[in-house]
């Protein structure tokens, strides 16, 4: 009670104590995880993640080829995704159960989900979860649900976004967005960056999204054999 | 002449203002939450409109209730209590109209980029980088003005309410500086600079924090000067708050990791932070005793201050949601009630529970204390009391039951060992508890029109009356 009683009469004593006391909590929970290799499954299976072979690109990549950077066109769909606020209804985070895995598909690594700068696991299903929406779904069921999604889903709750076909992608808009994700260590080379205003200029909104739905889960071919995770 | 010596030693001038916006801030904040709500029950309420579709007015929602409504009470209550406390004026005037000022202009700056889609994507974070920059500031302002008050007080010891006050300013600083680390790519967009795992465990550091340090341990701070004033009677036992305080300090800061169970966040992180929300009990049932025995032998003053009476409702949900919280950070309740309504629900008895009540008692108490006259209508009070419980009653209870109905619709198999519902049948399921929180929320803010109301009328009567001015210039008694 001594300490507690100088504290109380020394407000710079106490600031002191409160850093200290206030840091161990976030040290110990939040460090380890840039530290430990177990956190990433791919450290044990690097296939998980796309190597790229010298000279290829983000064109190169085929489904199943392991996580990968998003393509111009599917990064411009997250942008929106994230401006739409998605995520506050929708995960992306599939856990370890018998039902989920059949409702969704295989649980969700943390390996997939290096390139997400900000994360996108959300925490509310008022939807169904997106992490492996690609595939399960045509383009064009997509662009009617975007639009109206109680025209193919009557008992949805989820706004329509009619606005999404008007909108086009600002091609130089995205290079600026690659590049900033570039520093900050996701690995667009040059030649992706360059490619990309081609690869949406013209491009509405709509399709963006369409791409970006339509590319999740996919980029990395799970081995149900495998226990990627204890 | 008591308010004489009051008005002419403090700042109330900006007390005022603080209290007077957290009024304002409650009653929009609330209706954008009615507003939502509605929406999730009735679709057609989006009106194909993106400025008022629900995923970019949730958001303005969460927003309204925790940084106006939020801010402006934990600011003007700090203000009043360090000066009250300290027995001195605050260190800097003009700072603090700074913060005001600063602060006011950061939430209409919410006002106008989230229904814009201006996002950071990150939950209780929305707001984009250079607001973020601006929120960094103008908190500093307020803590630094808070401290320097400290160090000129004329009191030997600092007031327990100050430890929570002063713990939320320090902690809120980290998390905000951390969880908002990202690059811009130009004005109105950036990308958080941590990605994936790493990024959802910050997130979650700052959004539970922001829950138990700024929603919890600054309206501790409330708790703590406002429930001893109101009841005329010391803090129950001193050595239970000193528990209190630094057991919340050192544990809640473990918490978030409990939002990530089951998710591709390493096992042992998520188990710790379970383990340590369950010890939590503990320490917060011992601050919720501790304000409730405050009362003792001053019960019968619940049977005629309505005031005192959200004071002590407030505890009671504080109550319920610290052992509520803990309960579905177990594995095997979370696995049912994570991304489900429960979570609202959880969240709800907390914000309308707790953190509304215990600051709509503030409210009143400042109200009347700054501007020296009694509030215009008890019995309003009494009313909102009650509309302000049986919402919150009613907002959660449909929360639970459609929480937990979601979750076990979800992971329901039928006879034939498949699964029972589609996602949409559990959707179609929670129209009419969507409807019902709709209700609950209607109600809730009716109570917070009539407190208005009441407000506005209060300040009318004590200008007529001019109370401040004659507290302004009366000789001091002291």
């Amino acid at each position: 009670m001594a300490l507690q009683e100088r504290m109380e009469k020394n407000i710079w004593g106490m600031i002191i104590m409160l850093l200290i006391v206030l840091s161990v909590g976030g040290i110990v929970e939040i460090v380890p995880l840039f530290y430990i290799d177990k956190t990433f499954e791919h450290n044990k299976y690097p296939e998980i993640v796309w190597q790229p072979k010298p000279g290829q690109t983000l064109k190169d990549h085929k489904p199943g080829d392991g996580v990968r950077p998003y393509k111009a066109l599917e990064l411009a769909g997250r942008d929106i995704y994230q401006r739409e606020g998605c995520y506050l209804c929708h995960s992306q985070m599939i856990r370890p159960f018998r039902d989920e895995k059949e409702r969704y598909g295989h649980y969700s690594l943390a390996s997939e989900s290096i390139y997400d700068h900000p994360f996108q696991w959300g925490s509310k299903r008022t939807g169904p979860d997106m992490a492996r929406i690609g595939g399960k779904y045509s383009d064009d069921w997509h662009r009617k649900h975007l639009r109206a999604p109680r025209s193919v889903v009557p008992e949805s709750v989820m706004p329509n976004y009619p606005w999404l076909q008007q909108n086009k992608v600002d091609g130089e808009n995205i290079q600026t967005h690659m590049r900033g994700m570039q520093r900050i260590g996701v690995p667009y080379t040059e030649a992706d960056i360059a490619a990309a205003a081609d690869e949406v200029n013209g491009k509405t909104e709509e399709d963006a999204m369409v791409a970006y739905l339509q590319v999740l889960g996919t980029m990395v071919k799970l081995d149900e054999s495998k226990a990627y995770r204890e | 002449m008591l308010e004489a010596t009051l008005e002419q030693k403090y700042n109330y001038s900006v007390v005022r203002w603080f209290t007077i916006m957290s009024a304002v801030y409650l009653v929009v904040g609330a209706l954008v939450g009615v507003y939502i709500a509605s929406e999730l029950a009735w679709p057609i309420l989006n009106f194909d409109s993106p400025y008022l579709s629900f995923g970019r007015l949730r958001p303005l929602h969460t927003n309204a209730v925790i940084f106006a409504f939020g801010g402006c009470i934990l600011m003007g209550t700090a203000f009043y209590t360090v000066q009250r406390t300290c027995g001195v004026g605050l260190w800097s005037n003009r700072m603090a109209w700074f913060t005001f000022w600063g602060w006011n202009l950061i939430i209409l700056s919410a006002v106008i980029t989230l229904p814009l889609g201006i996002t950071q994507a990150k939950e209780y974070a929305e707001l984009e980088w250079p607001i973020d920059i601006a929120i960094a500031v103008v908190w500093l302002s307020y803590m630094f003005n808070f401290v320097m008050t400290i160090v000129h007080r004329k009191s030997s010891h600092i007031y327990v309410s100050n430890w929570f006050f002063l713990g939320m300013m320090v902690m809120i600083t980290y998390l905000h500086v951390v969880n908002s680390l990202a690059i811009p790519v130009g004005l109105f967009k950036s990308y958080s600079i941590f990605a994936g795992v790493q990024d959802a465990m910050i997130q979650w550091w700052w959004g539970h924090n922001a829950v138990g340090f700024y929603l919890t341990a600054g309206f501790l701070g409330i708790m703590y000067y406002f429930v001893p004033k109101q009841a005329g009677k010391p803090v129950f036992s001193y050595r239970l708050s000193v528990i209190h305080f630094w057991a919340l300090m050192f544990g809640y800061v473990w918490l978030g990791a409990h939002h990530l169970q089951y998710t591709a966040l390493p096992d042992w992180t998520g188990s710790l932070g379970a383990a340590v929300s369950l010890a939590m009990i503990i320490p917060s049932w011992g601050g919720a005793v501790n304000g409730m025995m405050t009362l003792s032998g001053a019960w019968d003053k619940l049977r005629t201050d309505y005031t005192l009476r959200f004071l002590i409702m407030s505890l009671a949900f504080y109550a319920m949601s610290v052992f509520e919280g803990p309960v579905m950070s177990l594995k095997t309740v979370n696995a049912l009630s994570h991304y489900t309504d429960w979570t609202i629900g959880h969240v709800h008895s907390g914000a309308l529970g707790w953190v509304g009540m215990v600051g709509i008692g503030a409210i009143y108490h400042l109200i009347t204390k700054t501007y020296h006259v009694e509030m215009w209508s008890t019995r309003l009070i009494n009313t909102h009391f009650w509309t302000a419980t049986i919402g919150t009653l009613v907002y959660i209870v449909a929360m639970w039951v459609s929480g937990i109905m979601q979750g076990l619709m979800w992971r329901a198999y039928d006879e034939y060992g498949t699964l029972a519902y589609t996602f949409a049948e559990s959707v179609e399921a929670m129209h009419p508890y969507y409807a019902m929180r709709v209700v609950g929320g209607a109600i809730f803010l009716a109570g917070t029109v009539m407190m208005l109301v009441n407000v506005v009328m209060t300040v009318l009567s004590a200008n007529s009356q001019g109370s401040v001015e004659r507290a302004r210039t009366a000789a001091a008694t002291a």
